[in-house]
């Protein structure tokens, strides 16, 4: 006893420090992963005010509110923000508070290069952000980027580019850890394949972080060359092909995608077994399937691009390897449904928002699925069809698993249960409005009416107005779950360490809301 | 024990750091490996930039190809540019020529170059220009207006469901003539 006083006396900061410095200099696993959470909703709400002003914008057909050039740079600033700012950070959040949590580990491997990848990110965005206060306004070509339009950007380029440097070293120093944590820190007896889901897909995402998001800073980097320093990488005049951008951003681009969705595969896969009340169907061939999605990411990604001008056997390969990743989606679809057949369920709201995610994201797969056969995608390239699949598979796929996931882990990380009651009426409003939201959008980019452009034919007006409705409810919406989450930062119900019944995994051991160290005695894995 | 662990989080550290730097060289990487994949596959619709060595064809006369002729200027300069005419019906094998005007408005001395695309891009390698203004920069004085010639053979090995050809040129401003 008497050494471990010492010991204690010897590093007084055993707790939480206090003050603001605690969240400036912090090292825990637990801490970051709150800063990685709040940057998170913080950043969906600057991405969603966006958002909204696009379905203003588009409420009426004729130009409204905004010029067009402004209403370009929201709809990039929106996607860079949406993408960068809120759905990747939430999944490193989610990835820092409950994987040494879920493994058995005492903290993330790497605490102190876990610090420095989050303080990145508010530096990245506040780079980013300002740039709509540049002359000549933010970067409005689109979050893809693509030359030579980029390249006719104002002041904006070089801190665009320097901001997506930033969040690149960010995410991949938060892939290294995970990874890192992942392989070295697992409790005795913790074998690869007893690992939780949300673990796995996790590092299947870390793995394709550290391949995918260099290539895009080398994509970058090259734009900024070819701006400043005279290189022609992009540039036709001096030997370059424009194409050959879309080329390198895709690849990144397409992984990126993947890197968006594995986690939330992951957390339905933790969310669905524990309120149906029996074990995940088929866990292995989950594994496999992930691994083999994440294969596959790396050599389809000419499908954003069939009308650049391909030769056939090029669209029928790119066709075809992009159909193929319906098949181990399928599997995990089934695998899900069938975790639920027969299964005890109750739909508190985290299963609510779970089953809606297996529901809408298939949806949103199917439409990916018609985009994938090569002579129909000139039909609906660039039109608001291709908007509807990727709000489906992002919004009512990665947002709805991340919304799952907090309602889920809240009790444990706070020690209080949230409202069920306002939680069920925030999933209510959100999976009614996000419909309406998006599904009329499918008709629209069937019909014809191209993204990215603020005006529209005067045929299109019905839908758009409906769904800026849509928008505009979905958007209050979620004000009520801000106000769900504070309200269980503050106070309520005590939640047991169990929260659910019969929850399985090692962070239901621990006590809500778990110490400071979760398990500086590595647990006994069974 | 735990400076063991922590020997052990240190080399995978470095070792996946290493990956995320040689996959920032793969992004690099990829641009000659582009080019090398559209030389040897012909797919992104480039002629080559020299002369076609002149050759010998035997003449297909049963079969017409459309050569389509377009213009660009890059950028929203001023630059008249366009192809003398917009369409010829060719025979395959057989030697054309025709010619593009450009015409400098400005009041400077100016040098372009004029970068061409095949399309579809398949057809860039049975396209063979034997003279090409497009193989050199071109100095224009200021005002000066003039006529540039092309001279081309369509390969009879062009896969026969090609029926017509777009020769499209982008003229670029390179700058102000630099006096020699």
């Amino acid at each position: 006893m008497t050494t471990t006083t010492a010991a204690h006396a010897e590093h007084p900061e055993h707790g939480p420090a206090r003050g603001l410095m605690r969240w400036v200099t912090t090292t825990n696993h637990k801490d970051i992963g709150t800063l990685y959470l709040l940057f998170a909703l913080t950043m969906f709400f600057v991405g969603g005010a966006m958002a909204m002003v696009i379905r203003a914008e588009l409420f009426q057909p004729g130009l409204q509110f905004v010029e067009p050039q402004f209403f370009n740079q929201m709809t990039t600033m929106h996607a860079l923000v949406m993408i960068f700012g809120a759905v990747m950070p939430a999944f490193v959040g989610l990835a820092n508070w409950q994987i040494p949590m879920m493994i058995g580990a005492p903290d993330m491997a790497l605490p102190r290069m876990n610090n420095w990848s989050f303080w990145l990110l508010p530096f990245a965005f506040a780079m980013l952000l300002s740039t709509l206060f540049l002359t000549g306004g933010g970067p409005a070509g689109g979050w893809t980027m693509y030359p030579p339009l980029m390249l006719q950007t104002g002041e904006a380029l070089p801190f665009v580019i320097f901001a997506v440097h930033l969040m690149g070293i960010s995410s991949v120093m938060g892939a290294i850890n995970v990874i890192v944590t992942v392989l070295n820190m697992r409790a005795p007896g913790m074998s690869l394949m007893k690992m939780p889901l949300f673990v796995w897909t996790w590092l299947i995402t870390a793995f394709l972080l550290i391949a995918a998001m260099p290539v895009l800073a080398g994509a970058v980097t090259m734009l900024l060359t070819d701006r400043y320093f005279g290189t022609a990488f992009f540039n036709a005049a001096g030997g370059g092909d424009p194409v050959m951008y879309q080329h390198i951003f895709w690849f990144f681009g397409h992984p990126e995608v993947y890197i968006m969705i594995l986690p939330a595969f992951g957390i339905v896969s933790q969310i669905i077994p524990t309120f149906a009340r029996k074990p995940l169907f088929g866990y292995s061939s989950m594994v496999y399937a992930t691994a083999s999605i994440a294969f596959l990411s790396f050599i389809v990604w000419a499908h954003h691009m069939f009308t650049v001008g391909m030769p056939l056997a090029g669209e029928l390969f790119f066709m075809y390897t992009t159909m193929l990743i319906a098949v181990p989606t399928g599997v995990k679809v089934f695998n899900w449904v069938a975790t639920m057949w027969r299964g005890s369920m109750t739909f508190e709201t985290p299963m609510l928002f779970a089953v809606a995610f297996v529901f809408l994201f298939t949806i949103g797969g199917f439409s990916g699925l018609m985009l994938a056969i090569t002579p129909v995608d000139f039909q609906y390239h660039d039109t608001y069809f291709v908007v509807a699949h990727f709000h489906y598979v992002l919004v009512t796929g990665a947002v709805f698993a991340i919304m799952a996931a907090a309602y889920f882990w809240l009790p444990k990380w706070t020690g209080h249960r949230y409202d069920e009651r306002l939680g069920r009426i925030h999933f209510w409003l959100s999976a009614v409005s996000v419909n309406v939201l998006f599904f009329p959008q499918h008709f629209l980019g069937l019909a014809g009416m191209p993204r990215r452009i603020p005006d529209y034919a005067v045929q299109f007006a019905d839908w758009n107005m409906i769904s800026s409705l849509g928008g505009f409810a979905f958007g209050t919406s979620q004000l009520l779950f801000l106000y769900i989450v504070v309200k269980t930062i503050r106070g309520g119900a005590r939640a047991g360490a169990e929260v659910w019944e019969e929850a399985h995994g090692l962070e239901w051991t621990l006590p809500s809301p778990p110490p400071y160290h979760s398990f500086t005695e590595a647990p006994e894995v069974r | 024990m735990t400076g063991e662990r922590e020997r052990a989080n240190r080399r995978l550290t470095l070792r996946i750091a290493a990956v995320a730097v040689a996959m920032f060289g793969f992004g690099y990487a990829l641009v000659p490996l582009y080019d090398v994949f559209c030389q040897v596959t012909g797919l992104n619709g480039k002629t080559g930039g020299r002369a076609a060595a002149t050759e010998a064809y035997a003449v297909d006369p049963d079969r017409l190809v459309t050569v389509e002729f377009l213009a660009t200027v890059n950028g929203g300069e001023p630059w008249t540019f366009r192809p003398a005419v917009a369409r010829l019906r060719v025979q395959p094998g057989r030697s054309y020529v025709t010619h593009y005007l450009a015409a400098n408005p400005t009041g400077r001395a100016v040098t372009v170059q004029a970068v061409p695309s095949v399309a579809p891009g398949l057809a860039a390698q049975h396209f063979h220009k034997t003279e090409c203004f497009c193989f050199h920069r071109q100095d224009f004085a200021a005002g000066e207006a003039r006529e540039m010639p092309l001279v081309f053979t369509i390969d009879p090995a062009l896969p026969p469901e090609v029926g017509t050809v777009s020769l499209a040129y982008t003229l670029f401003e390179l700058g102000e003539t630099r006096a020699n």
